[in-house]
């Protein structure tokens, strides 16, 4: 049996008519690409994402047909266009003010890859949102209308871009229909914006765009966006779908530098003592000597236990459980690495930090900093400058307010084991969360660990001096072991004897 | 030997569940996974008993029984439970079922008011759970394509979608207040056809019903519905015809369409999904209540 205009993409079913079985079976290894598409409602981009989802026949009629009511009635596309928007802004609120207010999350398959797509909006009070869809993103879909080429919000959807770390960016110069296919237009804007990637401010290395490709498009009529266009005869790059189909992207993963955060410590019965989590970044092999931080004990990988057996490696992102031939007490938030490999431990850093929270930073409060499994209080110690994202330039400042950026520095209660973002996203991010509101209130990206005389105020832990303090010596290991449990919440004070 | 380094989008989704799901285990002290018998809930049980694997999982499973599921659901459920080992908590709003609320005579609405959402605030709170695992996929509905996979609930378990905390690379915000809890979404990136997927490869035991079999059916307003106990109003009853039909999607029996199909194995239904024009919804009554019913009926704390 062979299948036709299915709405799952899956064209190459038909053209080699294989079996369902045979389907499935290679379906099963396919593997994810997850984008983010930036850019506004002017630019097209709605439309862009429901040609990629339309054409490759993921609409299903009942979504068609409700769309196609929908445009009839409060449609902005035209007279006899469908408005593709309306199937992508999800919510009521929305539809009524016309704009994209969050990240939506759209998923699609063609017979190479499957695709998750986060749709944010370019407005820029909507900072905190595109920040939040390209956090998980692997390349980045940013549109340009032809007419108007390279301007402020593409230069800012490319810093925040590269703020993130995404590999790889596709700028997607749209409409060219309504420029006539003019190859001038599109190496101008072309040429536009590569000269200004050359200005991104590349401090500390981390902003940096590896990789780059432009795409002449008219999402509209569907030209280079899942067939190539023969109006751009003078363009001889893939289109669009064919390139994300077959970017590589396996090596976005940091694969050098073992990074084993514990998440949950497993232990069934008294036979078996485990160590639950994924691996953030590294390969790890059974026999592998491994420690663990912050103890800096040693020992060995006995076995890497999965539900479906044992494995004799594993790699990021799968989660797997650790088995360690020696018993050293670990819990969750601690780290297990190569000796000869080890990230920063420490309790002080220089972060850049995004501001999400409608209520300004106050440099006085204190906040919950959670990194990978593990939760600390922390404070700020200072901010160096803000930057404004439509211009990259610097400024003083001594806070920051909802969708602003900065480079700040952290002092932590308890120790971090961190890597600088740029080298290790896993192990380079974290947010800040309210301890009152318990909103979400910052995230973070690390840059480097700072010393003690970088400080702007003291980075001392309160001392708690048992002696001075009376507690006679049969109870003092009581007091330190309640302490030890306090700083694996987040609160770490300086015992002394 | 050479290493293979790369991972199929279900070995990456899976280990992202995987993730998810401890994380919860880790930073809650009273979660709960809710259970609603069908395909996605089937996947969801699977990753917790492979997130703790070769333990035991650390939270209960919850069924909220509408008193209008398809008998075969329940007996799915009650056998699924016994043979893995799993903690069962069944809860029902018994106060309107006393009084006989069902489908036919109250509507599609206030049923699903007061056997579903009702009941399920209601158990919740009984309990005093903090975190709730739910099946939804983001793939499922509109309003749902901007869920967080760390939902945050109210006090009164109300969802405010236009203030949801950011939620970024996989670092979840999972502080909450006294009374108030989170609802996790750890199927949130499984398209439907990765759920189908994942129960070949897995070879997850799912309800008879999903499979294609002779069964009785009535037409009632183009949607086929199969008569599952004598509560059939009287004037239907001499519509019954049989059909060859199956279930896309599973819930109360008056209330979930049946299609008719031919396919009785995994490989069927997939080839038949494929072929099919019709999203998995159409086949949920509730959804065409109102205007934009889902977003609604999630703001009042239905899944």
């Amino acid at each position: 049996m062979t299948i036709q205009d299915n709405p799952n993409g899956e064209q190459a079913f038909d053209n080699k008519k294989m079996s369902i079985e045979e389907y499935l079976d290679q379906d099963e290894k396919k593997d994810l690409l997850r984008f983010l598409t930036a850019g506004s409602v002017d630019d097209g981009k709605s439309t862009l994402i429901g040609r990629l989802l339309f054409d490759s026949k993921k609409l299903y009629e009942d979504q068609l047909s409700a769309l196609e009511r929908d445009s009839q009635r409060v449609g902005n596309a035209g007279a006899g266009h469908i408005d593709y928007a309306l199937l992508l802004d999800g919510l009521k609120a929305e539809r009524e003010q016309g704009i994209t207010i969050d990240v939506a999350y759209r998923y699609f398959s063609t017979n190479k890859r499957k695709f998750i797509i986060a749709d944010t909006p370019g407005h820029e009070q909507y900072t905190r949102n595109m920040i939040t869809g390209g956090s998980t993103a692997n390349l980045a879909i940013i549109l340009v209308d032809a007419r108007t080429g390279v301007i402020t919000q593409t230069r800012r959807h490319t810093f925040l871009c590269a703020l993130l770390g995404i590999k790889h960016i596709v700028l997607a110069v749209n409409k060219m229909d309504l420029t006539g296919f003019s190859q001038e237009i599109f190496d101008r804007i072309t040429a536009d914006y590569h000269a200004f990637l050359e200005q991104l401010p590349a401090e500390n290395s981390s902003l940096s765009i590896p990789d780059v490709k432009c795409f002449p498009l008219s999402a509209l009529e569907g030209d280079n966006v899942v067939e190539k266009s023969d109006r751009t005869p003078w363009y001889d790059g893939p289109a669009l779908l064919e390139y994300l189909e077959t970017v590589e992207i396996s090596e976005d993963h940091n694969m050098t530098d073992f990074r084993f955060p514990v998440q949950y410590v497993l232990r069934p019965n008294l036979d078996f003592r485990g160590f639950s989590g994924k691996v953030a970044s590294g390969i790890i092999h059974c026999g592998d000597e491994v420690m663990a931080l912050p103890s800096g004990k040693k020992s060995r990988v006995k076995s890497i236990v999965t539900y479906d057996g044992n494995l004799d490696y594993a790699f990021p992102p799968q989660s797997v459980t650790l088995q360690l031939e020696d018993e050293i007490d670990i819990s969750r938030g601690e780290m297990l690495v190569r000796p000869d490999n080890q990230p920063h431990v420490g309790r002080q850093f220089e972060t850049m930090l995004v501001w999400m929270d409608e209520e300004p930073m106050d440099m006085s409060k204190s906040f919950y900093l959670k990194h990978t499994t593990n939760t600390t209080r922390c404070r700020l110690d200072h901010i160096k400058h803000k930057v404004n994202v439509n211009t990259m330039e610097r400024s003083e400042t001594d806070h920051l307010v909802l969708n602003e950026i900065g480079q700040a520095v952290i002092v932590t209660s308890k120790e971090l084991f961190f890597d600088a973002y740029h080298r290790n996203k896993a192990t380079g991010a974290f947010v800040l969360i309210d301890p009152i509101t318990n909103n979400t209130s910052a995230v973070g990206m690390i840059l480097a660990p700072v010393a003690d005389e970088a400080l702007h105020t003291s980075a001392a832990l309160p001392t708690i001096d048992l002696g001075r303090l009376g507690i006679a010596p049969e109870h003092r290991d009581a007091v330190r072991r309640a302490f030890r449990e306090l700083e694996r919440q987040g609160i770490a004070v300086n015992l002394v004897e | 030997m050479i290493e293979n380094y790369h991972l199929s989008h279900l070995k990456e989704l899976e280990a992202e569940s995987i993730y998810i799901i401890r994380e919860v285990a880790a930073e809650f002290e009273n979660p709960v996974m809710l259970y609603s018998i069908g395909k996605d809930s089937s996947v969801m049980v699977r990753l917790a008993e492979k997130a703790f694997a070769p333990g035991k999982v650390p939270f209960p499973l919850m069924h909220i029984d509408s008193k209008w599921k398809f008998k075969e659901m329940i007996t799915f459920r009650d056998n699924y439970a016994r043979q893995h080992g799993w903690d069962l908590i069944v809860e029902s709003n018994m106060e309107a079922f006393r009084a006989g609320v069902g489908p036919f005579t109250h509507g599609s609405k206030v049923h699903t008011d007061l056997m579903k959402t009702k009941a399920l605030l209601d158990a919740l709170d009984k309990h005093k759970f903090d975190a709730a695992f739910g099946g939804a996929r983001r793939d499922e509905e509109k309003s749902r394509a901007k869920e967080r996979i760390f939902s945050f609930r109210d006090q009164f378990h109300q969802w405010d979608p236009k203030n949801q905390r950011p939620e970024l690379w996989d670092i979840y915000n999972a502080r909450i207040h006294k009374g108030e809890s989170i609802r996790v979404f750890p199927l949130s990136n499984w398209t439907e056809l990765d759920i189908w997927q994942y129960i070949r490869l897995e070879n997850i035991p799912i309800v008879p019903l999903y499979f294609a079999k002779e069964r009785p059916v009535i037409n009632l307003d183009g949607q086929l519905i199969m008569p599952d106990d004598d509560r059939l109003p009287a004037e239907y009853r001499d519509k019954i015809e049989m059909k060859k039909i199956r279930f896309r999607t599973l819930g109360c029996w008056p209330l979930t369409g049946a299609i008719e199909s031919e396919a009785d194995t995994i490989e069927k239904i997939v080839e038949e999904m494929m072929t099919t024009t019709k999203s998995e919804r159409t086949t949920r009554v509730i959804d065409f209540d109102q205007e934009a019913s889902m977003e609604q009926k999630k703001r009042e704390g239905y899944f």
